[in-house]
Parts: C-alpha cells; structure tokens; sequence
C-alpha cells in the first residue's frame, strides 16, 4: 500500500465514523489485500481482460463500458442484447496494454476490475495503474476454488450483495458438492487427462495453472506434470504424450478437434488410449469457453460438463437444463432451443463452423 | 599446411561428415521419451520391412513420430545450412544469414496470420511457405527497380526494410490475437520446433528443397565464380545478374519449405557456413556437401536435446543459439590463425 493510499484510507475511515458525509468513500479489501477506496455506486466498471469481463458481466451487465475484444457472431446469441455491441476497449492490467489509458479515463469509470492472479506482481501492476488513473483498480482472486468468496467480495464492491450471494451460493453448492463425490472416488479411479492447446494440439497447460486446474476439480489427473516450479502453458512432444498415454483428451480447438476425432488419418494421434477409446471431448466456446478461454467463471458450466464425462452417473449433468439454468442465471439470457442445439452439437463434437461429419 | 595436403584431408572431410550424420541421426533413434527396447525396434524394423503398417505404440513413436521427426530435423539443417552458404557467398559478406533477404520474417508472417485466422495446421504452413517466397520476391522487385546501386547492397538494404516491416505485421497481429489462446501459439511457432512434424509433412517439404537444390548442383562453378565479384564473374564469362537471380530463388525455396515446417529457426544458417569453411575452406563444391551435412548433424542434434532435455519442450531456436554460440566462439579462438 502507498502512503497515499494509507492516508486517504485512514481519512476515508475517519470520515465515516465522524459525519458519514453524501458521497461518503467506503474502502474495501480486494483479494491481494490492497485497501481500496470507492465511491458509493459504482455505475460503470472497466474490465481489465477476458476473465474480469466474464464474472463483472455475471455480476452486474449494465455496468460494462465495453468487451476487451468484440463478440464474435457465434457468440452474440448467448449474450444479452444490451451488451452485444458493447465497443471493443482492449486489456488494461499495467502489462502488455491494448487499452489508451485517456480513452479509459473518457469513459469515466468508476471502478476497474482485474479477475486472476493475485501474486504480488499483478498488485503492483494494479498500483501502478491505480496511481497513473486516479480510478480505484480492484483485484480479485480467479481461482475455482476461490470463486464464492471473490462473488461475495464483488458483491460488496458492486453494492449489490445479494446478486453476488445469489453467484456465490451457485458456486459453492457446485464446488461442494463436487468435492462430497469426489471423496469416495480414489486416485487410480481418476481418469489421466491431457488438455491439448494450440492448432497442433501440442501445447498444454502444466499441473497446477490456471487453465488446468478444472481438471483436478472435475476429478481427473492432468498428465502435464512438470515436476517442478513450473507452470502455466508448454510445448510437448508427441511422444511424450504417448509415453503419458491419456485416457481423456480435452480441447476446445475446432481444427484440432476435427483432424483427431473426425479424420482419424495422424499416426501418432490414433495409438494414444483417448482416441483409440473415443474419449475427446470437445468444449464449447460461446459466448465464453466451458473449460479456459479466458479462466474465469465460465468454468463453471465446464465443470459440471466434465465431472460428468469423466465419471458418468455419480455427476448427473442434464445438458439441456443445466446450460439453460447457468446461462440464464450467469449470462442474463434465455437460450433459444436453437441456440441450446447449437451448444449441445457442439459440446458433442459438432462445432458450428466445422461442417458435421460423420 | 599445403595446397595437396589440405586437398586430400578435405577430401576425407566430406565423407566423415556423412558418416557423422548418420551416427547423429542413429544415436537420435534410440534416444526418447518413450522407452523403446532393442527387441522392439527390431521387431518394429522387421515388420515395416515385411509391408505392415504400424501396429504398436513402439512401431508408431518409431515410424509415425521419431523417425520422420529426425529426417525432417536432417532435411531442416541441411537446408537452412545450404542457403546460408549460398547467401553468404553471393553477397561476400560472413554476416549474411538465409535470413537476409526476409524469408523468415515473410514465412512468420504467413503462419501468424494463418493461427489468427484459426486456420488447420497444413493452411498455416502452406502460408508460411508462400509468405517466405512473396517477400523474397518482393525485396527482388524492389532491387530490380532501383537502378544505378551496386544490386548486392540494394537487395541486402531491401531485405531489411521489408523484413522489419513483416516484423511489424508480426507484432501487431499478436496485440490483436486472443491472448489465451492464439497468442501462445503464435509463440511458439516463432521459436520453432519440429514437435508437430509428421510423415506427411516430409514427402510435402522434398520435392521443392530437391528442385532447389539441384540447380545450386549444377551451377556450383559458376557459384564459386560470383563469391569472386561481380567484374571477375564478367571477365571469366559469367552473367551474373541472371545467375543472381536463379541463386536467390533456388536458396530461398529451400529456406522458405522447410520453415514452413519448422518455424523460425535462427542461427544454423549464419554459423554452421562459418564452421565448415573452416574445416573444407572456400570452395563451394565442397563446402556445399560439408554445410549441409554438418547442419542436418547439427539440427539432429539440437532437436534430440529439445526433445528429451525435460518432460516439455524446450524451443528449438532457444537451443541453436545456446548450443551454437559457445562453440562457434571456440572455434573462432581456436582457428584465429588460418581465418582468411
């Protein structure tokens, strides 16, 4: 924390106990223990990437000033009309930005949020902008196991507690009672997964990064294992990944998907265990990826999805009533049946672009 | 040392060169991170000779995975090591890489615009591939259309303008991919690898390196005789404008096809020419044999230490640059005597 922070937070505090003036500032602390003053309402909020879009939109839509990047046509349907034209305003996380800092600052928000990691590299950089922007910079923790408490935590940011009560409770009931049936289901019972990346399907997501641990969550045992400190997303061999012979491969890439699963012609891919087995899943990406892309509470729908493809009946997941509800209650929306189809072909093997084959 | 002396120890040089490609390439087999056992390869070797197809997982990391891997990893070196000498000699200048005139630059492009567009992996490298040659191409127009400049230097000058700007379309294209999901791969490719090279692959890179390679067979006297200047080549009879051009497009098809399956992989091309004008000297009849085979050694090597250094990848153009420059600076330390 600066000194300025410090000062206006003690100011803050002590103005409240005082008087509690109109426009009094409330301070909250985020999820890397930064103490950040606020406004009272908070009504338009700039999300700093992909993952603070997806759980700000859960949270309160009508607060957005715009996407990091523009919806694509696939994914328009699954959003609410309000949002789908939203402008597109790039990334703002004090690394590698796309968003003009002025033209942020002429949409006067009240509030930025960032949505991930919490290590004491991303505090800084959330500082930084904080002091460059004069406009608070919350950042709240993006792990699964985290989400209840960042819904609550935004809940209170947002002033709006029970819509974040309302996520929170969705959340935890998942994640419990994941973790209830999870108990009896021991290590060897866990199927060996791979999570294949990139247009080749060789890249991946180490044990232990954000956009694997679904994996360990839905039961499953991510065969990427560094061993070591390492994590987040590596190139592989092929034949390392013979050698780890999965039993489920998981990708949400269309073109890789399509060459493995429907062509069938790759040596290498045909002797691994999944494919021989049939067992490549397929995620959907619209509007959000059920399984990564970006990680943030999208994860949730995928998470139901794989508990129930890696262990079948102990996770009952009716795909119909299931996406419908988490897309109503998550993405404001009332899934045509069409659309519904749409995602159902699609978490089937059937995406959109591709044409089916069979 | 004289003149017969080093005629008959670089007459040995390129023979023992072969035979070490061969060994790397061997060595190569056997070394993976699926245990293969000698019973299984020759019980693998026995029955691809008898006609079947790849039944077991040993029969498919031999023929389906490693194997076509560590003949892309000889045809990737030879090549990228056979322009280098080319470019090199045809500009005079030791700084000179199969780079230079942008057919890396130009090919990244192709690729990072094909993972933009979320394109399958073969419309990437046939973009890659077309991407190498259309610069290549392009810097040749450029030279050709400002007249009345010494033509080496505008090509070189041209290589370097239009390769930065590739290198900018590069730079933005990644600002512009999705950050968790293309950009990794936009990533990696630019590093290169020879992860993803499949059978296929091979038969697809072979033709076109062969017909590069076959007009650089058959003009190497006219090659050495243009590495002595422009007047020389005039006064011994040689045109080199047109040689220049036939030159240029036979190295850049070889570079730009095996880039396209490779990425960009920097250094082999630039040190690799320097090493074995060492050991054979200047004569391009030998020292296209020897680059080209201690290059396709060179990148086997490279590649089987990318392969088996950890459980994950290790970027192939990381390792040529960390593997090749200390030892290209020992043999500059070493061979300060005899350098010119």
């Amino acid at each position: 924390m600066t000194r300025i922070d410090r000062r206006s937070f003690v100011a803050g505090a002590g103005l409240m106990l005082l008087a509690r003036p109109a426009r009094a500032a409330r301070t909250v602390t985020d999820s890397a223990g930064r103490t950040v003053t606020l406004p009272d309402r908070i009504d338009h909020v700039f999300a700093a990437g992909g993952p603070a879009s997806v759980v700000v939109y859960a949270m309160r839509p009508e607060t957005m000033v715009g996407w990091p990047r523009a919806l694509r046509a696939e994914e328009r349907p699954f959003i609410a009309p309000a949002q789908r034209d939203l402008p597109e305003v790039g990334l703002l996380t004090g690394r590698g930005d796309t968003a003009n800092v002025e033209t942020v600052l002429k949409m006067k928000p009240d509030l930025i949020v960032d949505y991930g990691s919490v290590r004491p590299s991303f505090a800084s950089l959330a500082d930084n902008v904080q002091q460059r922007t004069g406009i608070p910079y919350v950042l709240i923790d993006g792990r699964l196991n985290a989400a209840a408490a960042s819904f609550r935590l935004l809940g209170t940011i947002f002033g709006a507690p029970e819509r974040g009560e309302t996520l929170a409770r969705y959340s935890d009931d998942l994640l419990k009672s994941l973790d209830t049936t999870l108990k009896s289901i021991s290590e060897d019972q866990r199927p060996r997964v791979y999570l294949a990346r990139g247009p080749d399907g060789l890249e991946t997501g180490l044990r232990g990064s954000i956009n694997t641990e679904i994996i360990e969550r839905a039961g499953g045992r991510n065969v990427a294992d560094a061993q070591d400190q390492r994590r987040g997303i590596a190139k592989v061999s092929p034949e390392q990944i013979l050698a780890w012979n999965p039993d489920v491969i998981v990708t949400w890439d269309r073109n890789f998907h399509d060459k493995i699963a429907n062509k069938g012609d790759d040596p290498l891919w045909q002797g691994v265990k999944a494919v021989k087995d049939g067992r490549v899943y397929l995620a959907p990406t619209a509007p959000f990826g059920w399984i990564d892309r970006p990680p943030s509470i999208n994860r949730l729908i995928g998470l139901r999805w794989l508990a129930n493809l890696f262990h079948g009946a102990r996770f009952p997941f009716d795909i119909r009533q299931d996406t419908r509800a988490f897309y109503k209650l998550f993405y404001h929306v009332d899934v045509t049946d069409a659309d519904l189809d749409t995602l159902i072909a699609w978490a089937d093997g059937k995406p959109p672009s591709l044409p089916a084959r069979r | 040392m004289t003149g017969s002396r080093a005629a008959s120890r670089a007459s040995w040089i390129v023979p023992g060169l072969a035979l070490l490609a061969i060994a790397v390439a061997a060595v190569a087999v056997t070394v993976g991170a699926f245990p293969v056992t000698p019973d299984g390869f020759f019980r693998a070797v026995k029955n691809l000779w008898s006609g079947d197809l790849p039944q077991t997982s040993e029969e498919r990391v031999l023929f389906g995975i490693r194997g076509p891997r560590i003949l892309a990893g000889l045809i990737v070196g030879a090549s990228l090591a056979g322009a280098g000498v080319v470019y090199q000699g045809l500009f005079r200048n030791p700084l000179v890489s199969p780079d230079v005139l942008g057919v890396s630059a130009g090919a990244g492009l192709g690729a990072v615009i094909g993972i933009f567009l979320s394109l399958p992996v073969f419309a990437i490298q046939m973009l890659a591939f077309g991407g190498g040659l259309a610069t290549v191409g392009l810097v040749y127009l450029v030279a050709v259309a400002v007249r009345g400049r010494d033509p080496t230097l505008v090509l070189v000058l041209g290589g370097v303008v239009v390769g930065a700007l590739a290198g900018a379309a590069i730079s933005l294209l990644k600002i512009l991919a999705d950050p968790y999901d293309q950009l990794p791969a936009i990533t990696f490719w630019l590093l290169g690898s020879l992860a993803s090279v499949r059978g296929g692959d091979l038969w697809n890179v072979m033709p076109a390196v062969l017909i590069g390679l076959v007009p650089l067979v058959l003009l190497r006297w006219q090659i050495n005789v243009l590495s002595l200047g422009d007047e020389e080549a005039k006064s011994l009879g040689v045109e080199s404008g047109r040689l220049r051009v036939i030159v240029i497009a036979a190295a850049t098809l070889m570079t730009a096809s095996v880039v396209a399956i490779s990425g960009v992989i920097g250094w082999v091309g630039l040190v690799i020419p320097h090493i074995a004008r060492m050991l054979v000297g200047p004569n391009f009849e030998r020292l296209l044999p020897a680059a080209m085979l201690m290059g396709a050694s060179y990148l086997v090597l490279v590649d089987t230490l990318a392969r088996s250094l950890g459980r994950i990848e290790v970027p192939i153009g990381i390792l040529t640059a960390v593997v090749g420059a200390p030892f290209f600076l020992w043999l500059l330390w070493r061979g300060r005597h005899g350098w010119s």
